[in-house]
């Protein structure tokens, strides 16, 4: 609900007097919404109290409406004062004081008019283009000289989409991170979620995914969510694809046998040699039409025609052909990319979840299963305040997934026999 | 000693209709409103009251109704911004008198409505403020500030008693009369969280103004009420002086309404000095 708002102020002895609650009572009774702002509770009995808070309306006359009321009950309405523009003096520099965004979405007023900022993302600048009317989030790398930026904090609005505490049932853990919480209602809301995405056609599914999706044995599982069509996009490092052809190559991650878990002979070897191996046959597509690579996660992605994005790191071998070595070309294709997300999945893997999470509005459904409770905090300690957690061994957790959803999705060697190919669950 | 303004009915009538109770075609029988000023008056003075009195002013017929001048707080006189066009030349009259009585001025900025005694009652430390009908809350926060007291401020929900202390009569330190058909839910709240023994009036009796009433120490004096309430305040050792107010009733008062408190009993004030959050 964020089609109008405006911003009170109350002030006075608005808490013994009971103001307050009727203030947030009277909003919700006329339908609409609020989110306190700033609050500062006099210490003393003859202290006041003063309240900031931002009232939203479904439209323009319920706000009117209510704002009206709230005059009664001493609100009163902020001046809305226009943004504050600056040049870039150069390219990649914002002038001093620019705005920072967060993953809120954020509205800047020129011109008597709120003008919504595009691509929402945390971290960036908002740039302004006054003649067109339009403002869009800007990262700091592709700023060019004589663009104009908004400066300070006057003129400058955030929608706030959810209130801690009033998420819905999608929101079944949202009170922390806890490995003690039930899983299985939060993974089967996961997937109605995931099949109304799908039945609307309404926006994508991204998976974030690190190497231990191979590791824990879930490739199989993931490889048959893309194979029936339930993620549009997957965003990895060169782990996690050169250990999923390993695993196809040799059976083995890691050098680690998926099937019975042990060590193999020279086991460490296996994933140089897949490597080489895609390398030498020009790259991950082209080893899957020779029929070098007939199954996992990167051979999903080819057949299903998914998209995936590579995004290497100084730890890397090889790499793969595919994986983006330079980090700003990466992060550029990831935004870029990310842009119509509904579902962010992400899979284990600490440094791909915060660098995604950093790009997604607050609006984006963000979950984050991960066996270690400190990944999902850390992610939420960045200002991905929208991100569920689920703490658990990934395997078991897209195991269940799958099971939830309507079709067989584990690729279990039926990619080798058409015929037992599952039908497409989309 | 107490003292009290107040200002003879000579040109009491009612010649408009700016609440509820008033109307062009009930006019008050002067000779009979004279007669029930007076009798107040000496009801006062008994009470050991000293009675002040301004002088009344032609075409100000509710000058009558000396509660709604102001608020005096020590040597204070916070003047009311009448909501009225009617009423608000009389706040210069109650000025000038308050000033040549070496009271100093304070007056609230323009357009924020406040009627004075009439919207805001002391119970203790703590002041209780009525808005909607004729004050506006933010009123209440200059008010605040003036007197350095906490202000607590009650929505009045019901326009017969647009003014609070139509509808809420502080006794004494721990007890207080009032009509809960009145407030809302938060007002009502706010009254039984701060009054200790916050007794409910029936609305028989609130539609005769009884919550209207002059409480000096234990006398208190207010119109004709039911058997009920004389007998409830007689259990509560106050010494009840009924009289008949009908003729102001007319134009929306009664004693209370007729009376501005300058001074409070000095015993009064030491027991109103009690920290009340200590009895809850």
């Amino acid at each position: 609900m964020t089609a109008a708002s405006k911003t009170i102020i109350i002030q006075g002895h608005i808490i013994d007097s009971l103001s307050l609650s009727k203030v947030f009572d009277e909003v919700i009774g006329r339908g609409g919404d609020y989110f306190l702002e700033e609050i500062d509770i006099g210490k003393t009995k003859t202290d006041l109290s003063r309240a900031r808070i931002k009232i939203l309306g479904p439209d323009e006359k319920t706000l009117s409406s209510i704002l009206n009321r709230l005059h009664q009950l001493g609100a009163e309405v902020l001046e809305e004062a226009s943004v504050t523009l600056m040049r870039a003096t150069s390219d990649g520099i914002f002038p001093e004081d620019f705005y920072v965004t967060s993953n809120y979405d954020t509205e800047v007023r020129c011109d008597d008019k709120w003008i919504k900022a595009q691509n929402t993302c945390m971290d960036c600048g908002i740039r302004v283009d006054t003649t067109l009317k339009t403002a869009e989030c800007i990262k700091m790398n592709d700023v060019k000289k004589g663009e104009q930026y908004v400066v300070g904090m006057k003129g400058v609005r955030i929608n706030y989409t959810e209130k801690p505490g009033k998420r819905k049932r999608f929101a079944f853990m949202d009170s922390g991170v806890s490995s003690e919480k039930p899983k299985r209602a939060m993974i089967m809301e996961t997937a109605r979620f995931m099949e109304r995405i799908k039945s609307t056609q309404c926006g994508r599914i991204v998976a974030v995914c690190g190497p231990a999706v191979v590791h824990t044995g879930a490739r199989d599982w993931l490889a048959g969510l893309i194979s029936n069509g339930y993620i549009d996009l997957v965003i990895a490092g060169n782990g996690l694809a050169v250990h999923d052809i390993e695993a196809s190559l040799f059976g083995t991650s890691l050098g680690v046998s998926l099937k019975d878990g042990v060590n193999t002979h020279e086991g460490h070897r296996n994933h140089m040699h897949a490597i080489n191996r895609i390398r030498s046959s020009g790259g991950i597509r082209q080893a899957v039409q020779k029929g070098i690579l007939t199954d996992g996660i990167m051979h999903a992605c080819i057949q299903k025609n998914c998209g995936f994005i590579l995004a290497g790191s100084i730890r890397d071998d090889g790499p793969l052909p595919e994986v983006i070595t330079d980090t700003l070309q990466a992060q550029k294709r990831m935004k870029e990319k990310l842009k119509n997300a509904r579902l962010v999945i992400m899979l284990s893997t600490m440094l791909h979840s915060i660098s995604v999470g950093n790009m997604l509005p607050q609006s984006v459904r963000t979950l984050c299963v991960d066996i270690s409770p400190s990944v999902v905090t850390k992610l939420a300690d960045r200002g991905s305040h929208q991100a569920y957690g689920i703490v658990m061994d990934v395997e078991a957790f897209l195991h269940e997934l799958c099971e939830f959803l309507p079709h067989p999705t584990k690729n279990e060697q039926v990619l080798s026999s058409p015929a037992d190919k599952p039908p497409c669950g989309c | 000693m107490a003292e009290v303004l107040m200002c003879r009915p000579e040109y009491y009538t009612v010649s408009y209709k700016i609440n509820p109770w008033m109307s062009l075609r009930r006019k008050p029988d002067k000779s009979r409103a004279v007669q029930q000023w007076t009798a107040l008056y000496r009801a006062l003075q008994k009470t050991g009251i000293t009675v002040h009195l301004i002088d009344p002013v032609p075409e100000l017929p509710d000058m009558v109704f000396t509660a709604n001048a102001g608020l005096v707080f020590d040597h204070l006189f916070i003047r009311s911004n009448f909501r009225y066009p009617q009423r608000q030349r009389e706040s210069a009259y109650f000025s000038e008198w308050a000033r040549f009585h070496g009271m100093e001025l304070r007056q609230l900025p323009e357009g924020h409505y406040f009627e004075g005694e009439g919207d805001a009652l002391f119970f203790g430390e703590v002041l209780i403020a009525g808005y909607r009908f004729r004050s506006d809350i933010k009123s209440h926060l200059y008010l605040g500030n003036i007197i350095n007291r906490q202000v607590l401020s009650v929505e009045l929900v019901n326009p017969d008693y647009y003014h609070l202390d139509t509808c809420f009569c502080p006794l004494d330190h721990t007890s207080a009369l009032y009509y809960p058909g009145a407030f809302d839910l938060y007002g009502r709240r706010v009254l039984q969280r701060v009054v200790p023994h916050l007794i409910p009036v029936p609305e028989e009796d609130a539609r005769k103004f009884c919550c209207n009433a002059v409480v000096h120490g234990k006398n208190i004096i207010l119109n004709i009420c039911s058997a009920w309430l004389e007998k409830m305040l007689l259990d509560l050792d106050f010494i009840p002086t009924i009289l008949n107010f009908d003729e102001f009733i007319k134009a929306g008062g009664s004693s209370k309404c007729m009376v501005l408190f300058l001074k409070k009993q000095e015993n009064i004030a030491d027991e109103s000095s009690i920290d009340i959050t200590a009895l809850l």
